[in-house]
């Protein structure tokens, strides 16, 4: 048979280009409107296909999905382009809808003590310059950072003071009561967090020294620091005969000796149903047992039926041992059944078999 | 002396339902009386609400035993039935096994039961399978 002619193929195409152009201009009633920021169009034309009561055909639907992503692609190669790393982009313009909130309002945190404080009292804060004169240096510095205007911790001079002993360190004075200020700064974060959380922070008692402390706490204080590392005490050593800590994890709670009998009764019963519930109906092992007995069963019924018939012709067709991979029985027994036949198959094949034979022997005598 | 965690009693009962199945929870929910399990230095009580009231009044170190014990929690918490739980097991045990009286005697001294010593057998008791050993006068003799 021959194939298509030349005519008929050079129609086809023709016939192919046309529909093509057909596809892309589309036609509706109303024009889509667009939001080419968020590549968003949108169909105001009443859906008269999908009014129709009961389900709408997926052809339909699709044709219609088709044509809104025609025209809204064709709108987006109207867009002024740009080439991107020898990929030619089109430059979207700005979103026009707007979307809603991605996640809640974030809830008002409660006042830290400075703002209560503050707003009790009715001070504002006050309007500060950024730059503040330097003396010293006679240029605008900052007010506090890196080169600021009055940085203490340049000063190759301190004089001592009046009342201050003349051997105490003035410089080391100073930096301790910096350090001091920070870590007061610090606390304080820290109290103002646990209050916004409702939380506590960690107790310190015991961990300040007096110098009267009794052996527990110094104990649990040396623990505490040890733990308090970046690597939580991994790494610490630990002197010589030093035994490693006990795991000091939390302590196991217990309901109460008397808690509510009758919640605990309904809570065991059902602890019991779902215990229940998962044991498996069906005992496996006892259900391949059965179904081995009765293939045994069928087998030595056969190889008796073919003796019979081979001692009536004189001849003996034995079947031989019994054949092994015999057909596998269908039914829902099987279900993990060939797990379970693997084990107890050689047993059973030994003594079964034996049996068998005897009776076939009995019988035939 | 403290109530069981979840996972305590369901070791427990796994335990206890291979010897009575689902009959447990008469055990449990029992219509003459609030009864529950108590543990106590790692052995499991089974003890009525009244006596549970007034055992709490005895500071662990004196209390020795309350109600009845029906196992203890080994070292690696695996639950070990005791014999003393027989008198509550055996009227709802599943599988029974009765024993002739000439082998009764020779068994509760410790020794093995010959299949001749052995009376009556529940049917379609499985290999392996929990059961309660009676005389043959129906009087349990011990958990096997």
């Amino acid at each position: 048979m021959e194939g298509p002619s030349v005519e008929e193929l050079l129609a086809k195409a023709e016939q192919d280009e046309a529909e093509k152009l057909q596809r892309i201009t589309v036609s509706k009633e109303l024009e889509l409107e667009f939001d080419l920021g968020n590549l968003l169009a949108s169909d105001r034309n009443p859906p008269t296909a999908l009014r129709q009561a009961g389900p709408v055909p997926e052809a339909e639907l699709r044709a219609l999905a088709r044509d809104n992503t025609q025209l809204l692609i064709n709108q987006l190669w109207q867009l002024p382009t740009e080439r991107v790393e020898e990929a030619l982009v089109a430059r979207l313009p700005e979103p026009t809808t707007r979307l809603p909130r991605e996640k809640p309002v974030p809830k008002p945190r409660p006042l830290t003590r400075w703002q209560q404080f503050a707003r009790l009292k009715g001070i504002h804060p006050k309007k500060k310059t950024n730059l503040v004169w330097d003396e010293v240096s006679g240029q605008w510095r900052r007010r506090w950072g890196y080169k600021r205007a009055r940085d203490d911790t340049t000063e190759w001079l301190i004089e001592v003071p009046d009342g201050a002993d003349p051997l105490e360190d003035q410089f080391a004075k100073r930096i301790q009561a910096k350090k001091e200020r920070v870590a007061k700064n610090e606390l304080n974060r820290l109290r103002n967090l646990a209050r916004a959380h409702k939380t506590q922070l960690p107790s310190t008692a015991g961990m300040h020294p007096t110098g009267h402390q009794s052996k527990e706490e110094l104990g649990r204080a040396m623990q505490v620091a040890k733990v308090s590392t970046a690597s939580v005490g991994r790494f610490q050593e630990r002197l010589p005969k030093e035994k490693a800590p006990r795991g000091s994890g939390k302590k196991r709670k217990f309901q109460p000796l008397f808690g509510d009998f009758a919640a605990e009764k309904k809570n065991q019963l059902e602890l019991l149903r779902i215990m229940n519930s998962k044991k498996s109906k069906l005992d496996v092992t006892r259900a391949t047992n059965k179904q081995m007995r009765e293939e045994d069963q069928e087998e030595a019924a056969k190889k008796r039926k073919m003796s019979q018939k081979g001692k009536r012709r004189g001849g003996w067709q034995g079947t031989g041992g019994k054949r092994k991979g015999g057909p596998p029985s269908q039914g829902g027994k099987r279900k993990g059944g060939l797990g379970g036949k693997k084990q107890s198959r050689p047993p059973g094949l030994g003594s079964k078999r034996k049996a068998g034979q005897h009776q076939g022997g009995k019988r035939r005598k | 002396m403290r109530p069981l965690t979840e996972e305590e009693t369901r070791v427990m009962f796994e335990k206890i339902a291979k010897y009575i199945g689902e009959n447990l929870q008469l055990l449990v929910d029992r219509p003459d009386g609030t009864y529950c399990f108590r543990l106590h230095n790692d052995r499991v009580y089974y003890v009525s609400e009244k006596m549970l009231k007034l055992a709490a009044n005895i500071s662990r170190d004196k209390l020795v035993s309350l109600g009845t014990c029906f196992g203890k929690f080994t070292k690696t918490h695996k639950f070990r039935l005791h014999i003393t739980a027989l008198d509550y097991l055996a009227p709802y045990a599943k599988y029974k096994v009765w024993i002739k009286p000439g082998a009764e005697q020779s068994f509760l001294y410790g020794n093995h039961v010959l299949k001749s010593g052995l009376g009556r057998i529940t049917e379609s008791t499985s290999q392996y399978q929990g059961v309660v050993v009676y005389s043959m006068a129906d009087i349990p003799l011990e958990i096997l």
